[in-house]
């Protein structure tokens, strides 16, 4: 079973797009959307809820104003500026850390254990899907990213599934790092601009850092060929292998209207480019071994 | 006055909005809040004129005062702590996982022989500069660091009060989202007319609702998609502040790390009327 996440740097470079199309192309595969801040996967597999669980995370710093003597030690305690002069508790600058608690000699603070949003194991026409609802104003999506990647790998040794298909969040922080530790290749999706290139080099500098083997798409490519080149060198020069160049469509967003996996929806030189990335990367995965080096 | 600039969903065109605007105001500063993926650097080409590093305080432990006792381990909330017993008369070990740290500092108040002390680490670099008159601060995270909202908290003591600031959020609605946005006067949030820039877009509004800041909408490539953004701002009674058509020429502009200002006059008048949405002196 290979694990295969698609993961771009900058937002809105194509990620859930092409991470829905390779749902579609693949063979005997689970799929997670990792992207728990702004889930969109679901808005394109359709998943009907089979499980649902709770994500408890964290806890919460209560003041219990009937044993509160208003001192202000836990106002000078707290490095989050959580506790306001009131004595009333931000839930939201709120850490979870525990010291205000500790430390108050009148035991007039509690912690309560955080809901911090929900997952799901789903089924969908395209096969098993876990997704997740972190809640409004919540954090911790580093842990909740972890927990739905535990659930879709067990169902994948349970059904002894081929692949995972992981849609990462944006970013380069924790649920980044969440979504691509112990992959077996990341995916980047990058476009011919200058944020583009800026972001899809920290993007390979984490990956790097974490040791995932990566390959680049470049998404969009005509619409600036002058810094597709650039990325044709990057990447040339640190040896890492662009699987495909996608033309820019205005069909894309027009798919997403239709709620459809775009290789579903049109059959054109966006969808041939796509099936041909999916075919590059199955043999990569099954044929190769890929090295933590991940030049293959 | 300081106005955020968010999406929820990445890509909308977040950057585009913040740096047009700031270029189209007098007295302002521009903070680039979306650390793990600054752009606005690219378009402003600020001249760098201060480079400071941004530290979390971490525990060290001083090994010949330490008994092992596992108070640190037990107090830590983030397991970022773990207290190895030694055998008889062989001395234990403390391990710390340093990613983990929130720097609560409970480990080393809590100590009961005082064998730790807090050390600073660097989780990244803030960088002030100057631009066309603009201020410019922007923080980048350090490579395979993984929590953002304390770097976000060092570039936002930057704030210049005196001035019209201008915060380019990151994209998302969860915590460095919220500690870009937060103590915002306004937030504008852009986004597109598809299902998942509404999707990412009701999120966002949610979250702004729980912090209290106040928000309109900016609709970029308005034509691409569907009318599905426009019957959730009606319906919610939320300003749509400006309508940007798709663009060749615009996307073109911003491949190349251009901003619409200075290239495309029609958008003068466009972001003056933005300005006077937002009781703005230009």
């Amino acid at each position: 079973m290979k694990q295969i996440v698609i993961i771009s740097g900058k937002g809105g470079t194509g990620k859930t797009v092409l991470t829905a199309s390779f749902a579609s192309l693949a063979h005997n595969k689970v799929m997670v959307d990792c992207d728990v801040d702004a889930a969109d996967l679901h808005l394109l597999l359709h998943p009907s809820v089979k499980e649902r669980f709770e994500f408890r995370s964290g806890q919460t710093a209560r003041i219990d104003k009937a044993l509160c003597v208003e001192c202000g030690k836990c106002i000078d305690m707290c490095r989050f500026d959580a506790i306001g002069k009131d004595f009333i508790i931000d839930p939201i600058a709120c850490e979870g850390c525990g010291l205000c608690s500790r430390i108050c000699v009148y035991e007039a603070i509690v912690m309560e254990e955080n809901i911090s949003g929900e997952w799901f194991i789903s089924d969908t026409r395209f096969g098993p899907f876990v997704h997740a609802r972190l809640g409004i104003a919540e954090d911790n999506s580093g842990k909740l990213v972890s927990r739905i990647r535990q659930a879709a790998k067990e169902i994948a040794v349970q059904e002894n599934k081929s692949y995972i298909l992981i849609d990462g969040p944006p970013g380069i922080g924790c649920p980044v790092i969440a979504s691509i530790t112990d992959t077996d290749l990341a995916v980047i999706v990058t476009e011919p601009t200058l944020s583009g290139i800026h972001d899809m080099l920290r993007i390979i500098d984490t990956t790097g850092h974490f040791q995932i083997p990566v390959k680049v798409v470049i998404n969009k490519y005509d619409l600036n060929l002058e810094n597709t080149r650039k990325i044709n060198d990057i990447c040339e020069s640190r040896n890492i292998e662009i699987v495909g160049r996608i033309p820019f469509s205005a069909e894309v967003p027009r798919s997403l209207v239709q709620a459809v996996p775009f290789v579903e929806y049109a059959k054109d030189e966006v969808t041939a480019e796509i099936i041909s990335i999916w075919n590059t990367m199955e043999s990569i995965l099954q044929g190769k071994n890929l090295t933590t080096k991940g030049v293959q | 006055m300081i106005i955020s600039i968010a999406s929820g969903k990445g890509g909308t065109g977040k950057t585009t909005i913040a740096v047009n605007l700031a270029l189209s105001l007098e007295n302002v500063q521009f903070l680039d809040c979306d650390v793990e993926e600054p752009n606005a650097h690219l378009f402003l080409k600020p001249v760098i004129s201060e480079r400071m590093s941004a530290y979390i305080p971490i525990p060290e432990v001083a090994e010949e005062t330490c008994d092992c006792c596992g108070r640190c381990q037990e107090v830590c909330a983030f397991n970022s702590i773990a207290v190895l017993p030694g055998e008889i008369r062989e001395h234990g070990s403390v391990l710390i996982f340093s990613h983990l740290c929130h720097g609560c500092g409970a480990c080393s108040l809590l100590c009961p022989l005082d064998a730790i002390r807090e050390v600073n680490k660097e989780i990244g670099i803030v960088e002030k500069g100057f631009s066309n008159g603009i201020q410019f601060v922007h923080g980048k995270l350090n490579i395979g660091e993984a929590m953002s909202p304390p770097l976000i908290r060092q570039v936002k003591k930057h704030v210049d009060p005196t001035k019209t600031v201008i915060i380019d959020a990151p994209p998302g609605t969860t915590c460095p989202v919220i500690e870009s946005v937060k103590g915002s006067d306004y937030c504008i949030l852009v986004t597109e007319p598809t299902p998942f820039g509404l999707n990412d877009l009701v999120l966002a509004v949610e979250m702004l609702k729980t912090i209290g800041v106040p928000f309109g909408i900016i609709l970029n490539r308005y034509d691409i998609g569907d009318d599905c953004v426009d019957v959730y701002a009606r319906e919610n009674r939320i300003p749509v502040l400006m309508k940007i058509p798709f663009d060749r020429e615009i996307a073109s502009l911003y491949s190349k790390g251009l901003p619409i200002i200075g290239y495309k006059s029609e958008y003068d008048s466009e972001f003056k009327k933005l300005l006077i949405k937002l009781n703005l002196n230009p």
